[in-house]
């Protein structure tokens, strides 16, 4: 498979998913997007802003660490782990912020809003806002508020506004209804910065383009450090953002195992986990067609995970179809099993993982002793999880 | 010809604008549904829209939001809103529409749902997250049952568009008359009278307007441009006020009544 097929067709569609499922009065203004998007991509100005920021704001490339306790304690594949915990704000999400933002400025939108769900995007998007001088509104589901409060503050240390969203289930996806409500109010003046490989066409393609850099430097990294490319690539998935952008440069490298981790929250009964392939099946859910949690009815169901990243109904169109193409394997973990890695990777390696990319780092609990100790596994710590000790502190007794 | 077309054919002949009430199905209860429809067609409502209660519901402001959840509370389904459009069949040919999220009418399967809503006498659909671009095979199996498939255009739809709009939609085209979800607004946007005369460029068939649309002035007002006036969000907070009474849908049909009464007897 070329990468450059894997572009979606013109309509937005990665083999049978993706599209453009929105209420008309936001078709024009994603066309508009797309056209922005197509024009700036290759432009060596837009390239330049956008590689300077990555250095000099955002602190890129970020490290390939070797894990040597980790891999040692696992007794199998030598385990290294892409440091997006040590960008600035903390996770990978700040690529994909700092990347649309500039496309916001070319546009001429002044207001911007963004949906969270851990508060890692919508800390990032606020970040831009500081630095572009944009207004911004973040919604966020009120559950996630609760779970993720010192992230709330950071927003608004920033100088965003956080606007709760109490229906539904209180988190990420009635952030999006929300925003995407309020952009179609708005949509004249602001630009809705999309935080995952998820929503109508261009938003999935256009954020897996500005996550890319993950892969593209992991790649070179390892090609660096081992003289040649790693056995496996684990990232864990929500909407998958941080999954494409590791794997996306690696995708024509056939003999390479790509493994996304979802969520197995505390079972596979209905509302009670966010594994979207376990028991989900395709649908349109905000604007995309994929694969999708819902009842018998089509009604989308609730979600469960300990991590608010990681709990959403959907999945981006373009995992689906890598799916079913069977270049990419998804599996998951639950939240024992992720809070077990939590622990493990601060105590061998002193570094405490997001609960979202903790479930990365579960799964490799599981395989890394089934491996060979020549082999190697690349791990997207896809951020830091300062914001989640008030959750494990629930879990974990010290 | 089917029932839409025949009533805008009727009361373009009497030189008379068509009233189309929303309403969520099963808000609170399908008996009500029923109940409320047949209370409408006596107060002068020409078609019916009825909403299809969803999970995620992102077209629709608080007050169509919260009888989604009010409805959903009760098991309302695709299957059991059209088995009581069956029964409305029986005594009367008013036309329904569904307005409805596509992934609705997807999860119950595009042929069965086409074949089924055929049979229980539904005239047609707005799918609010359907745009033309997607809506091929759908329209393609409509269009061969002869229902309706409605389409919106928004203020800021441009013209491209505009022609794609009016290729596509069967029944009415429905004018967004304002930007943002449904729900009531103190005023209505200038822009209309242009607007539909753009439409109308274009198109031969009737145009309707819905979004913000709430007092009998709106409705008056809308009435010297447009074929159709959309009211919904002020009926369904109606129905949200009073659902706890028996008897409620009386009280709700003398409050449509005050609606629909601008469009008679001019």
């Amino acid at each position: 498979m070329k990468k450059s097929n894997i572009n979606p067709d013109e309509r937005g569609y990665f083999g049978s998913f993706g599209g453009r499922f929105v209420p008309e009065t936001l078709m024009p203004v994603l066309r508009e997007m797309e056209q922005a998007y197509s024009k700036i991509k290759d432009d060596p100005e837009f390239c330049d802003e956008f590689n300077d920021l990555m250095v000099n704001y955002v602190g890129r490339p970020t490290p390939l660490t070797y894990a040597r306790r980790l891999t040692e304690y696992l007794g199998g594949a030598k385990i290294y782990l892409k440091r997006e915990d040590l960008t600035h704000t903390g996770a990978h999400k700040i690529n994909n912020a700092i990347g649309q933002a500039l496309l916001a400025k070319r546009m001429g939108k002044t207001r911007i809003i963004a949906e969270t769900g851990a508060g890692q995007h919508g800390v990032a998007v606020a970040t831009t806002a500081a630095l572009f001088g944009n207004t911004c509104e973040i919604f966020m589901g009120s559950e996630d508020i609760r779970r993720q409060s010192l992230n709330v503050f950071r927003m608004r240390l920033l100088g965003s506004t956080v606007t709760e969203v109490s229906a539904g289930s209180k988190t990420l996806k009635d952030a999006i209804n929300e925003a995407m409500r309020n952009w179609a109010l708005t949509c004249c003046d602001t630009y809705y910065i999309f935080g995952s490989v998820l929503g109508p066409h261009p938003f999935p393609m256009m954020v897996r383009d500005f996550q890319s850099i993950i892969g593209k430097e992991a790649r070179s990294q390892i090609l660096e450090k081992e003289k040649r490319l790693p056995d496996v690539l684990v990232a864990c998935v929500g909407g998958g953002s941080n999954a494409m952008g590791l794997f996306y440069h690696f995708l024509d490298d056939t003999a390479v195992r790509m493994i996304g981790v979802e969520a197995g929250g505390r079972g596979s009964g209905y509302g009670e986990h966010a594994a979207r392939f376990l028991t989900g099946r395709p649908g349109v859910l905000h604007g995309t067609y994929s694969y999708v949690l819902q009842d018998d009815h089509g009604l989308i169901s609730p979600t469960h995970s300990i991590s608010a990243g990681l709990d959403y109904p959907s999945i981006g169109p373009e995992h689906s179809m890598l799916r079913q193409d069977k270049r990419i394997e998804y599996t998951l973990a639950t939240d024992d099993e992720c809070i077990s890695a939590f622990r493990l990777l601060s105590e061998k390696e002193g570094i405490i993982p997001a609960l979202e990319s903790a479930h990365a780092v579960a799964h490799v609990m599981k395989l890394a002793p089934q491996m060979k100790k020549d082999q190697i596994i690349v791990i997207n710590l896809s951020g830091r999880g300062d914001k989640d000790v008030n959750t494990a502190i629930d879990h974990i007794h010290l | 010809m089917g029932r839409i077309a025949q009533k805008f054919e009727e009361l373009q002949a009497q030189g008379m604008k068509a009233f189309i009430a929303y309403i969520t199905a099963g808000d609170p209860s399908l008996d009500s549904t029923e109940r409320l429809v047949r209370e409408f067609e006596a107060r002068g409502v020409d078609i019916i829209e009825l909403g299809v209660p969803f999970s995620d519901p992102v077209a629709d402001g608080p007050v169509n939001q919260e009888a989604a959840m009010r409805a959903l509370k009760g098991d309302v389904t695709v299957d059991s809103i059209l088995k009581m459009i069956r029964n409305i069949r029986e005594y009367s040919q008013i036309p329904v529409i569904f307005f409805t999220y596509y992934n609705s009418v997807l999860s119950f399967g595009l042929e069965k749902f086409v074949k089924k809503a055929t049979e229980s006498g539904l005239d047609g659909a707005l799918v609010l997250d359907l745009p033309p671009e997607e809506a091929g095979q759908y329209k393609k199996l409509m269009d061969a049952e002869g229902l309706s498939t409605i389409f919106l255009v928004s203020p800021i739809t441009p013209s491209d568009r505009l022609e794609l709009v009016a290729k596509n939609a069967t029944g009415f085209v429905y004018y967004v008359s304002q930007m943002g979800v449904t729900g009531e607004r103190d005023n209505l946007a200038e822009s209309i009278p242009e607007k539909l005369q753009a439409i109308r460029a274009l198109t031969s068939t009737p145009i309707a307007v819905g979004f913000g649309i709430s007092t009998p002035e709106h409705v008056r007002g809308i009435s010297r441009y447009a074929d159709g006036i959309i009211v919904g969000s002020s009926i369904v907070r109606k129905i949200g006020e009073l659902s706890g009474k028996p008897g409620f849908e009386k009280e709700v049909g003398e409050y449509v009544a005050t609606l629909t009464e601008p469009l008679k007897g001019d």
